[in-house]
């Protein structure tokens, strides 16, 4: 199968006062039609950088996309796209949802502004017939009052009212692919998982697939086919769902599952990774886990691949590749 | 509140009697009454204001005046407006080279006095006319408002709402006009609303200099230098003009403070 999203050594780096920071360094992965691929890792490992590139939307400078990116939707490559093109990918092809649903409307435009305007930019639709589009999307979204919401401004909704009229805007293009960006992130836990699950029923419905980048475990395990787990600017393990969260190959994805907290287990302390991510700028050499693993060994400072590890699986570690006594 | 409310009412008022002054006004400005028995006559009930040295009614040329002055004031700060606002725009949206090429062209257009810049223009005229007057003056005062709106943009554009447009795919000079603009109004209606008394107090300064809108134009500033002469003997003439000039700049003044508490709820 074809992937819809083909993203090949995907490398950004800002130039910043204290140095070079690389955001996301050789990221590859790809989404096929109709999948769910989440992107997992904490804060910083470059989940939306990686995201904001797809769209070719990191403001340049102060970001850098290297030139041996490639970046393949669709069949086009997204960096080489001129303006027209873009436009139309954006939106028309990716659509995006980010965290924060107020921050990302504009306060001095109503609901139903925001949504004609951006069916307009991808359909010649007439302001009536983008009205009526508009308030479809709008109960599609489940909005209980599409037509009072149309006339309503950003501030009268609550938060998660604005997440989906965000989804519906992100909608508003028909794109293949969605890109929800820790689209729950600014919710509280109910509604969380009532816009996880709209999430995923109109990706059915309407036969999206989805990149979802959240640092939260239990929704990637909830929705995704697929996780890719990033660490320090780099994926470091991809498999399928089921089989990351039942037996995790990499020593970090092992230790985040390990510092979920659990309901069900016995009543302990939560295991943290010891340490923090060091900075963009300063990456350690070798294995950019191994400062903080605790199953590091010699030829952890030497940089591994990302090596194949059985059943779709991929991993960047030493160890998948047996201990270097028994090789 | 108060001072909005205050600053409004005067504003309007000020333009009601400006654009009346035809029908308002007891007698032609230009209108040499008695120049024997009028010739700077204390103010009286037929002549509120009293009269200039040549026997005019100083009432009548003060509301006159304020037709020159609010219309010099109003069109110049509006051309200043939009010049500053699309030097701006360009400068804050665009960035990179082009912002640095314009704000620089503006760092040192804002070096020279604006003050000396004019005059040395308005020599060039024998006979400046309104419409001259208003270009310089907007033409000379559009730099201070070309660098707010290009901080404002400059700040709109890293938010969320505008790179979520982008995404959307909404065409950049459409998310220009739609969505950074009408956030950005603000802080420009108000820079704008205390522009135009700026730019009232510029003009009669001008006309007092002799090298504003000539005689016998009654300027409020001409009426100023008029006086000037007489000021012991006829102070009327003095402060006819002079009250209505500082009327006029504390009205503006007000009204562009009230209409920044009003539209900055963070304001004090």
């Amino acid at each position: 199968m074809t992937a819809l999203l083909d993203v090949r050594h995907l490398s950004v780096t800002f130039t910043t006062r204290a140095g070079v920071a690389r955001a996301a360094d050789d990221v590859s992965f790809t989404v096929a039609p109709g999948e769910t691929v989440a992107l997992v890792g904490e804060s910083g490992c470059g989940k939306t950088v990686t995201a904001l590139a797809l769209l070719r939307l990191l403001a340049e400078p102060p970001a850098r996309v290297d030139p041996a990116s490639r970046i393949l939707f669709d069949g086009a490559d997204v960096l080489a796209l001129e303006s027209a093109a873009l436009r139309r990918l954006r939106g028309g092809g990716i659509g995006m949802v980010f965290q924060e649903p107020a921050a990302n409307l504009n306060p001095v435009l109503s609901i139903g502004a925001h949504l004609v305007e951006t069916i307009r930019a991808h359909a010649s639709l007439s302001r009536g017939a983008a009205r009526a589009r508009a308030r479809e999307l709008l109960a599609m979204v489940g909005l209980p009052e599409p037509d009072r919401h149309l006339r309503q401004y950003p501030h009268e909704l609550s938060g998660g009212m604005q997440q989906r009229v965000l989804l519906a805007l992100a909608l508003a293009g028909e794109p293949k692919l969605l890109v929800a960006d820790e689209p729950t992130t600014a919710l509280d836990v109910t509604t969380q998982a009532e816009i996880l699950e709209l999430l995923d029923s109109l990706r059915r419905q309407l036969g999206m697939a989805m990149l979802l980048i959240t640092h939260n475990l239990a929704i990637a395990a909830t929705v995704a086919d697929r996780v890719a787990v990033m660490y320090g600017g780099r994926i470091v393990e991809t498999a399928p769902a089921a089989r990351l969260f039942a037996a995790p190959a990499h020593p970090y994805t092992e230790g985040l599952l390990r510092a979920a907290p659990r309901l069900d287990g016995p009543d302990r302390p939560t295991p943290a990774i010891p340490g923090g991510v060091p900075p963009a700028t300063a990456w350690p050499t070798g294995c950019r886990f191994r400062p903080r693993c605790a199953r590091a060994f010699d030829r952890c400072a030497e940089e591994p691949p990302l090596m194949a590890a059985g059943e779709g699986r991929e991993t960047r570690c030493w160890l998948a590749a047996g201990t270097p006594e028994a090789s | 509140m108060t001072r909005l409310r205050v600053g409004l009412v005067f504003v309007l008022a000020l333009v009601v009697l400006a654009l009346l002054a035809p029908l308002l006004a007891p007698h032609p400005p230009h209108l040499q009454l008695d120049l024997a028995a009028l010739r700077a006559a204390p103010p009286s009930a037929a002549h509120p204001l009293g009269t200039d040295l040549f026997s005019r009614d100083l009432l009548s040329r003060v509301l006159h005046g304020a037709r020159i002055s609010l219309a010099i004031a109003g069109l110049a700060v509006v051309m200043a407006v939009l010049l500053g606002g699309t030097v701006g725009i360009l400068s804050g949206w665009l960035g990179g080279a082009v912002d640095a090429v314009l704000m620089r062209a503006v760092d040192a257009a804002m070096a020279i006095p604006r003050l000396f810049v004019v005059l040395v223009v308005l020599a060039l005229w024998e006979h400046v006319t309104v419409p001259a007057m208003i270009v310089i003056l907007g033409a000379t005062g559009w730099f201070g408002i070309s660098r707010l709106v290009r901080a404002e943009v400059r700040n709109a554009r890293a938010r969320g709402w505008v790179v979520a447009a982008r995404a959307a795919g909404v065409p950049g000079p459409r998310i220009v006009l739609r969505h950074v603009l009408p956030n950005i109004a603000g802080p420009v209606i108000v820079a704008a609303t205390m522009g135009i008394g700026q730019v009232v107090l510029l003009e009669a300064g001008l006309s007092y200099l002799g090298v504003g809108i000539p005689q016998p134009a009654p300027s409020w500033g001409s009426i100023i230098a008029d006086g000037q002469a007489v000021l012991r003997t006829a102070p009327w003439i003095v402060a006819s003009a002079g009250g209505a000039l500082v009327a006029t700049v504390l009205a503006f003044t007000l009204l562009g403070d009230g209409l920044r508490a009003w539209l900055d709820p963070r304001a004090p």
